[in-house]
């Protein structure tokens, strides 16, 4: 069959999943005074809305930064403006000043579903589509298999289509950036980067390979000559975006100060809840939230941040391939989501998008990540009222996805691009090793469900009334910790299979 | 072989998949057919059997046939364990989540029949040699067609019906005659008929062929009949067959001489012509005419505005209706219409397909001429179709059109707005499908569609666009509601009764290629 109609059936699939899990609770729902995530968006369209926009981040009678105040860069402000825009259309009462406060309604939550569908359609969606045709290496069908298996990530479509938030506009325009990037358009790479920058600035999570790549490759070009001038067309590009992002801000000083206070509120602590990073999981032996002082709180997650990410980062400035860089952004980015400062469980999203990119090379570990980062973010949705959907992922993905992939059939230690350390297995028989990867697979799907059904069904005993959430925390974390090791072992092994891959098709 | 010995892997991913698809859409938009369905669970668990033909304190009565209702009961027994109070009669329209949960699962599990019907079709797919490459494969596209089928989906998963469960006896029925296990095959259609009593407008499909090619063993040189190979035995062991269905079923009611008002309750004569929203059949073309011409009649004065029936037939109540200009239907007429099809397939025995091709025949007619037909019952073409479609290409050719015009008529059942998206995406995802992968199995003689078929299909997305976003926002909103609704039906008339037509003639001119052999 044709490319177009599988990648066009395709999309109208993953799009039809989304619209289906959109039909579920979102965060907050029937839930005041603060309701959730939901009445935030919806609360940032009224503000952005009715104020002038030297209001929109200041504490003024008219804006409470109490209640849901703007905490994300302007290019979030100017998206919920445009939405309001719309809204005010369709029914002033939704973003009416003061009074649509916890305004709920079965018409408001289709707009509002519609909004997230809109953005997504036309950002995240072509992203991945462009990035499966062109950057993927494969038969057609291998290509779509992968579209298919990106589009329906179970996390991204749970967190935007039932908690209720904006990531595919963020992680679509980084999606952008890596697509330009990988197809040697180096400028509007760092454009689409600096908008994904712009609209959350979580983004930095992917910061530091963006920087380390373009930097390379300035350097290989040659600092004096080509690689100057490359350099000065990206910083040209990224103040240029910035600038223009910021323009409304730029005249007023205290105005910039204050939106860079709200974007990066450092009075918060160590973590919040549950995560499925180091410090939480280190808290339940050590409780060292009680034992430090947050400055020295804030020295340790920076240090071991940097200690974390710095070693794939530099090698990708020694070799600026785009393999380098697609590694890096997994690298770094869990490097910043186990050891950073105030994580929260949805920035595993910022980590499960690089991953999705190295689902070709990796089938079976990738869908074992990107299974994890579902199962890690439960607690938020049994909050959110997302049981049904989450089930229907859980047990949907990994089938589907290995499935299409044939990932158990591949599992060999060649898959696996252990290099070296293959050879300290290398007593073992291939047969066996293969064996060994597709019983800790099976034996980690039977634990997360297991923990799934049981965090749902039963109640945690008395004295320990965080015991499920921790569990699964941990159980998270401990997956997160050896995709890191892995990936950084794949990163500083420099397979050469990549090049025979390469030679059949 | 080795194709057989390979792996339905595929198989088990289809139905995986479309089972936990369907598990998306628990609380998208449900009609009253839900509230019709908890209040027979309530009937048959609450209730004993004497009363439960003639319980009428809700206005959905029992009018499915006893097996029906003991599937009702038994799902009752599970019921019970989920949220007892969907059990209780004066519960009118409750609909707990619990409840919702339980009714929409209760689909998904008895589409496993479904599921395994399929599976029976697509071993019957006759292949001359089987493609490598699994999406090219006859059985693979015959799996998509069946199991993500657009009306099926819709109606049975956000419409809420138990489709699924029912088309699943009538296909495996059909595959076992298709495999020649024909006693096998009337018992599922046995039992098929005292599920749902519409399926009666098939069985003359299978009473006259069972009774010329599975009673009469033997033929003449030229096809016809040869009385002397009349075979008693197997004529008795079909006829064992059936009565014992229906003695099972109908049994105790004739024992406490209910009979009659089992029959009264399923077959209620006084509804009108056209169910509330037209279906896309010959008599949505008749009263279309009716109202064109009373319209055209006022307009050039030859009648008196006041003396016709004001919106009598669109007035999207279930109702007697009277026509304005063209004489009234009496009943009986209806009936006659599907008498045709039958003949040639009792004149000669002409296998299998034959038998599969007068049954499509049947159930089309009965659509386009039948009494108090819902669309929903093109379903019952679409579906055997799709077995045809995969192996000749006249056959996808009259599937493509049937199946696009018979799918876009069911729009009119999900008008809400949230479900505008899904009933939208859906429907182009099975479009783009069926074309392309029936044009790609069949695409040795050139392109599927003639030039006039490809027209009349662009023309529905015209009508599509103008009738679901257009007309909301003209001024005709208000005088004139019923009107995309009117234009949906006539013009979807058109184009199932042009596939009619198109199957009747592939149905007789093999008859001719037989006769020449």
């Amino acid at each position: 069959m044709q490319t177009w109609s599988l990648v066009s059936i395709s999309v109208l699939l993953a799009v039809l999943v989304r619209w289906g899990v959109s039909l579920n609770s979102y965060s907050g729902a029937g839930n005041p005074p603060m309701f959730g995530d939901y009445e935030a968006q919806r609360h940032w369209q009224e503000v952005t809305y009715n104020l002038p926009l030297q209001q929109w981040y200041f504490n003024t009678s008219d804006n409470d930064l109490n209640y849901w105040g703007l905490d994300y860069p302007p290019l979030t402000a100017y998206h919920s403006w445009l939405c309001a825009y719309v809204a005010n259309i369709l029914n002033p009462d939704w973003v009416e000043l003061h009074r649509s406060r916890g305004y709920e309604s079965p018409a408001h939550k289709l707009f509002m579903r519609i909004t997230v569908l809109v953005t997504d359609v036309l950002i995240y969606i072509p992203a991945v589509v462009l990035y499966c045709l062109y950057l993927t290496d494969g038969s057609a069908k291998r290509r779509v298999s992968i579209l298919l298996s990106i589009l329906l990530y179970p996390g991204l479509i749970l967190i935007d289509y039932g908690h209720f938030q904006y990531n595919g506009v963020s992680l679509g325009f980084a999606l952008w950036g890596v697509l330009a990037l990988g197809l040697g358009w180096n400028s509007l790479g760092s454009l689409a980067f600096s908008l994904a920058l712009n609209y959350k600035q979580m983004e930095l999570y992917h910061a530091l390979p963006f920087f380390c790549y373009l930097l390379g490759k300035c350097i290989k070009a040659g600092l004096i000559g080509r690689g100057f001038i490359l350099l000065v067309k990206i910083t040209a590009t990224v103040l240029v975006t910035f600038g223009l992002c910021w323009l409304p801000f730029l005249p007023d000083p205290s105005q910039v100060l204050q939106v860079v206070r709200r974007i990066f509120p450092v009075a918060r602590g160590l973590f919040e809840d549950k995560v499925a990073n180091t410090w939480c999981s280190l808290n339940t032996v050590i409780k060292i939230r009680s034992i430090l002082t947050s400055d020295s709180q804030l020295y340790l997650s920076l240090a071991f941040t940097l200690l974390a990410a710095l070693p794939s980062s530099i090698k990708l400035l020694m070799k600026p391939t785009f393999w380098n860089f697609k590694l890096a952004l997994v690298n770094t980015s869990l490097a910043f989501f186990l050891f950073s400062y105030q994580v929260h469980e949805k920035s595993i999203l910022l980590a499960a998008l690089p991953v999705c990119l190295l689902l070709n090379e990796f089938p079976l570990m990738c869908i074992w990540f990107l299974q994890a980062s579902t199962f890690s973010m439960l607690p938020l949705f049994l909050k959110d009222g997302l049981l049904v959907p989450y089930t229907v992922a859980f047990l949907g993905f990994p089938f589907l996805t290995v499935y299409l992939l044939s990932a158990l059939d591949d599992c060999s230690e060649d898959e696996l691009k252990l290099g070296t350390c293959g050879k300290l297995f290398s007593f073992l028989p291939k047969m066996h090793l293969a064996c060994i990867m597709k019983w800790k697979f099976y034996v980690s799907m039977a634990l997360m469900a297991v923990l799934s059904v049981v965090s749902v069904a039963m109640d945690p005993p008395p004295h320990l009334p965080d015991l499920f959430p921790v569990l699964m925390s941990t159980t998270a974390f401990m997956h997160f910790l050896g995709v890191f090791l892995n990936f950084n072992i794949v990163q500083f092994m420099d397979p050469p299979r990549k090049k025979s891959r390469k030679k059949n098709n | 072989m080795a194709a057989l010995a390979e792996s339905w892997s595929w198989f088990t991913a289809l139905a995986v998949g479309v089972s936990l698809f369907k598990c998306l859409f628990i609380n998208a938009y449900h009609s009253t057919d839900f509230e019709v369905h908890r209040n027979w669970l309530a009937i048959t668990y609450s209730l004993p059997l004497s009363r439960w033909y003639h319980e009428n304190s809700s206005e959905w009565t029992l009018d499915y046939p006893p097996l029906f209702a003991w599937l009702e009961r038994g799902l009752a027994q599970a019921a019970r364990r989920w949220d007892g109070d969907m059990l209780r009669l004066d519960n009118l329209n409750y609909a707990s989540p619990a409840t919702v949960l339980f009714q929409r699962l209760s689909v998904v599990c008895t589409d496993l029949l479904f599921i395994y019907a399929a599976r029976e079709c697509c071993r019957c797919v006759r292949v001359q040699k089987a493609p490598q490459d699994v999406l090219s494969r006859p059985s693979f596209v015959l799996a998509v067609l069946l199991l993500w089928n657009f009306g099926l989906l819709i109606v049975d998963h956000i419409h809420f019906q138990y489709n699924g469960f029912l088309f699943g006896f009538l296909l495996l029925s059909v595959a076992r005659h298709l495999q020649s296990r024909h006693l096998q095959g009337a018992l599922l259609f046995a039992v098929l008929l005292n599920l749902k009593h519409i399926f009666l407008y098939v069985a003359p499909a299978y009473g006259i062929f069972l009774l010329r090619s599975y009673c009469f063993t033997l033929d003449r040189p030229d096809g016809s009949i040869r009385w002397s190979s009349f075979a008693p035995l197997r004529l008795l062991a079909l006829g064992g067959i059936v009565v014992s269905i229906f003695a099972l079923s109908f049994g105790p009611f004739v024992a406490m001489g209910q009979l009659s008002q089992v029959v009264s309750r399923l077959f209620p004569f006084r509804r009108g012509l056209c169910h509330a929203y037209w279906a896309p059949n010959a008599w949505a073309l008749y009263s279309g005419a009716d109202k064109a011409l009373a319209a055209l009649g006022v307009r050039l004065k030859l009648l008196q505005g006041a003396e016709l029936p004001r919106a009598a037939m669109t007035g999207g109540l279930v109702q007697e209706v009277q026509h304005a200009v063209l004489p009234s239907v009496p009943p009986a007429a209806t009936l006659l219409c599907t008498l045709p099809a039958l003949v040639s397939i009792w004149c000669r025995r002409r296998g299998n397909r034959a038998f599969l091709r007068c049954l499509l025949l049947c159930a089309l007619a009965s659509f386009l001429f039948g009494w108090h037909v819902h669309e929903k019952a093109i379903l019952l073409a679409v579906l055997p179709l799709s077995i045809l479609a995969v192996e000749s290409r006249e056959d996808a050719r009259i599937f493509l059109v049937l199946a696009t015009t018979g799918h876009y008529s069911l729009f009119p059942l999900l008008f809400t707005p949230a479900e505008m998206i899904i009933k939208v995406c859906l429907m182009l995802m099975f479009t783009i499908y069926s074309f392309t992968a029936l044009g790609n199995l069949h695409r040795s003689q050139g392109s599927l569609l003639r030039p006039m078929e490809v027209a009349y299909l662009l023309g529905l997305v015209a009508v599509a666009i103008s009738c679901e976003f257009v007309f909301p926002l003209s001024p005709w909103r208000q005088k004139l509601p019923f009107l995309p609704l009117l234009v949906t039906s006539v013009y979807c008339a058109l184009g199932v009764s042009y596939s009619f037509l198109r199957l009747y003639a592939t149905l007789l001119r093999s008859d001719d290629k037989h006769k020449q052999l």
